[in-house]
């Protein structure tokens, strides 16, 4: 039968393209904590990594500065992909993410907010105060982009709107910060831009368990995910109760995105870029294959993007932003051109 | 529980709670075929929309086997019915096969993982509208006919005890609009699915329904079987068209009569003079027709066309005043047009006519070629 010949050839392709991700991720986790302004030995690595033993100032580097960071790069990154791609479905349009529609700048306004004033009053911010924060920031500017949405019914408008919002956002944001005290500043400075450094172990817990969750709970809706995909008449003609669906996917997304921004800041084009190459890699847009892909896709992305933001210019750390846009952005306009084409 | 599997009570229809139509009372036996006719925009789809609960309706509730839509979940209604929709299927890098088997998703578990029966089923639906050789074919690279066969696939392999298809047939040529529509004849006849569908083309709607309901406005003006509905008058007010323009017999449509004075008679029978009486319409020439028996195929065609046309009644043998008549008008004319048509026993009058016609050097011989004169 046909039904042989059909399945092998794409299941070879989803093995191979699995496999690939985890080996890359594997690769630039090893290469990631190996490389610094402060070279150690790799096998001085692997003794502090498995013993905890070595010198104090070394196990201090890996341990609290450079795996922290790599699994902020790893957990957030992979975040970062599967609220773009949660968004691309929800608005059915693959130019949609996080940063375009303007959620991750919303986000930063809110944690900027929340930063300054409970720095000034109570000197301390827990993360999941943060968090919250930003998840709020998220859904406001969400809703914005919702009501705007809802007013025109263009996708490029869409966009158009998410990018005001953003500017917005980010304005009063270095409005804020213009304010804030000396001592603050160059904290907020540097988040505001978005980077992996800085991240704490008490960081990496939180995240994590956020982050991870959600991924569960998408992968658990890849079958309403790709009904949806299809369109909402159809979604709804298969049984998916689509309103209820929409606003999972509103909170979901936005849950990511915002807790992305709490600890890293703005991270420009990983929402679009990973999940566009991942179902061009996959061939398919089943989202039971392209939801643990885009994660890991996404991981794989932002270890490779911060190795070269604290390497490049090292010791300066460059804003992860700036080279995420470098391989990020030109996939956008290559994927907006092809559309283009394959439209005429 | 009723007689009816599928019934529906002063169901009220419309957006933004203004209802748009009311007053729908649809009454179908299992395996019935309901088609909705109505000009454009007369809110077919708002109905059909409505019955799938893509839409909530304004006022009343439509019942599949005495359960309520209204109460039931999506769930529940997605495996009682399934639906074609005109809304584009929008997703990308989908095969023909992946696009059918999303009919099984009522069935499959909480990943949507197909089994092998789910597999098998998939299949069946694709052989069952002759499109397993697309099965690996990139659902955005077929064509029209072909997409509309794997959305009915589709449908078919959610198992539905109903389909509603809105206007599946447009866009398709010839050949698959009756390919379609033999599938749903016989999907009902066979499994006892209930067919509920619009069509544009109501001379399909004629011959394939069981049930008809006219759309036009803010009630349904009709519902009632095929020869209730297919009327003159219930026909031309529901679109409102010319009288006489759509045949009810054929449920073909026939362009409207040259105006003006004729000049122009024709003479002739058992289906000879078709071809004359559409090249004088197209030509933009009145004329008279005559003498046509009642049951001859010409008056099927001249009766629409022709300023006047002269009967008489079948297997009689033509009448005096017949004659008269028919002499009467062909004097007023310029030209007299005479096709080939046996001339026997009952009709041998015509042969006087064409004499006469002779006579005042008015007769002209139409060829049984098409002609590219004039």
């Amino acid at each position: 039968m046909t039904e042989n010949t059909r399945v092998r050839p794409s299941r070879v392709r989803y093995s191979a393209v699995f496999l690939g991700l985890a080996a890359a991720l594997a690769v630039l986790i090893v290469w990631n904590i190996n490389s610094g302004s402060v070279h150690i030995p790799v096998r001085e690595i692997a003794r502090i990594l498995f013993t905890g033993a070595g010198d104090d100032t070394q196990v201090g580097i890996v341990w609290k500065l450079r795996m922290p960071r790599i699994l902020a790069a790893a957990v957030l990154g992979g975040g970062l992909a599967l609220s773009g791609f949660l968004m691309q479905t929800f608005f059915g349009n693959p130019i949609a993410g996080p940063f375009v529609l303007g959620i991750s700048s919303g986000s930063k306004l809110c944690v900027a907010l929340v930063m300054i004033v409970a720095l000034r009053y109570f000197s301390y911010v827990s993360s999941w105060a943060m968090v919250l924060a930003a998840f709020a920031g998220a859904l406001i500017a969400m809703g914005f982009v919702l009501l705007a949405a809802r007013a025109i019914r263009q996708m490029s408008m869409l966009l158009v709107a998410g990018i005001m919002i953003s500017y917005i956002c980010s304005a009063v944001t270095e409005f804020l910060i213009t304010f804030a005290k000396d001592s603050d500043i160059v904290n907020l400075h540097s988040w505001s831009q978005g980077s992996f450094s800085g991240t704490k172990w008490s960081h990496v817990g939180v995240f994590s368990v956020i982050v991870l969750a959600c991924l569960l709970l998408v992968f658990l809706m890849s079958k309403p995910i790709g009904a949806y995909q299809m369109g909402e008449g159809y979604a709804q003609s298969m049984g998916v109760n689509v309103k209820r669906f929409r606003v999972t996917l509103i909170f979901l997304s936005s849950l990511l995105a915002g807790c992305v921004t709490a600890f890293a800041g703005p991270i420009s084009f990983v929402g679009i870029a990973v999940p566009h190459l991942i179902r061009l890699l996959l061939k398919t847009e089943k989202p039971i294959l392209v939801i643990p892909a885009s994660f890991l896709g996404g991981a794989v992305f932002c270890l490779f993007c911060d190795y070269i933001a604290r390497t490049l210019f090292a010791p300066a750390d460059m804003p992860i932003s700036t080279v995420t846009a470098l391989f990020g952005a030109p996939v956008v306009i290559v994927m907006m051109i092809r559309r283009h084409r394959a439209r005429l | 529980m009723s007689e009816y599997y599928f019934r529906t009570s002063d169901l009220a229809v419309g957006y933004n709670g203004k209802p748009l139509i009311r007053d729908i009372e649809i009454r179908l036996r299992a395996g019935e075929i309901l088609t909705l006719i109505g000009p454009n925009g007369s809110g077919k789809s708002t109905i059909l929309k409505s019955i799938t609960k893509h839409l909530s309706a304004i006022r009343g509730d439509s019942f599949i086997a005495d359960a309520s839509v209204n109460a039931m979940s999506y769930k529940a209604l997605s495996k009682k019915l399934a639906v074609v929709l005109t809304e584009r299927l929008r997703g990308e890098l989908l095969t023909c096969w992946d696009v059918v088997a999303t009919g099984r998703y009522p069935y499959t578990n909480a990943l949507g993982l197909l089994d092998a029966e789910d597999r098998e089923k998939v299949f069946a639906a694709m052989e069952r509208v002759h499109a397993a050789d697309l099965a690996d074919k990139d659902f955005s690279a077929i064509s029209d006919g072909q997409r509309q066969r794997i959305l009915l696939a589709r449908a078919i392999c959610q198992e539905p005890e109903i389909i509603v298809l809105d206007e599946p047939t447009s866009f398709l040529d010839i050949r698959h609009k009756l390919e379609l529509l033999s599938i749903l004849r016989s999907m009902a006849k066979e499994k006892g699915i209930t067919v509920i569908l619009s069509l544009h083309e109501i001379d399909l709607a004629q011959k394939l329904s069981d049930k008809i309901m006219c759309v036009s406005g803010e009630t349904v003006s009709h519902f009632g079987t095929p020869d209730e509905i297919f009327r003159e008058e219930i026909i031309h007010d529901l679109y409102g068209l010319e009288k006489g323009s759509f045949n009810l017999t054929f449920g073909s449509v026939e362009l409207p009569a040259p105006a003006g004075e004729p000049r122009v008679f024709v003479i002739s029978g058992c289906g000879s003079g078709v071809r004359v009486f559409r090249r004088l319409q197209k030509e933009g020439t009145p004329f008279y027709a005559g003498i046509l028996y009642e049951n001859d195929v010409d008056l099927q065609v001249a009766a629409p066309l022709a300023a006047r046309v002269i009967t008489e009644t079948p297997f009689m043998p033509i009448r005096d005043e017949t004659y008269d008549a028919a002499l009467a008008l062909m004097k007023q004319c310029d030209a007299v047009i005479r096709t080939r048509f046996p001339i026997g026993e009952s009709n041998r009058r015509l042969a006087d006519l064409i004499r006469e016609a002779e006579a005042m050097g008015l007769l002209r011989e139409e060829d049984a070629a098409p002609r590219n004169d004039e």
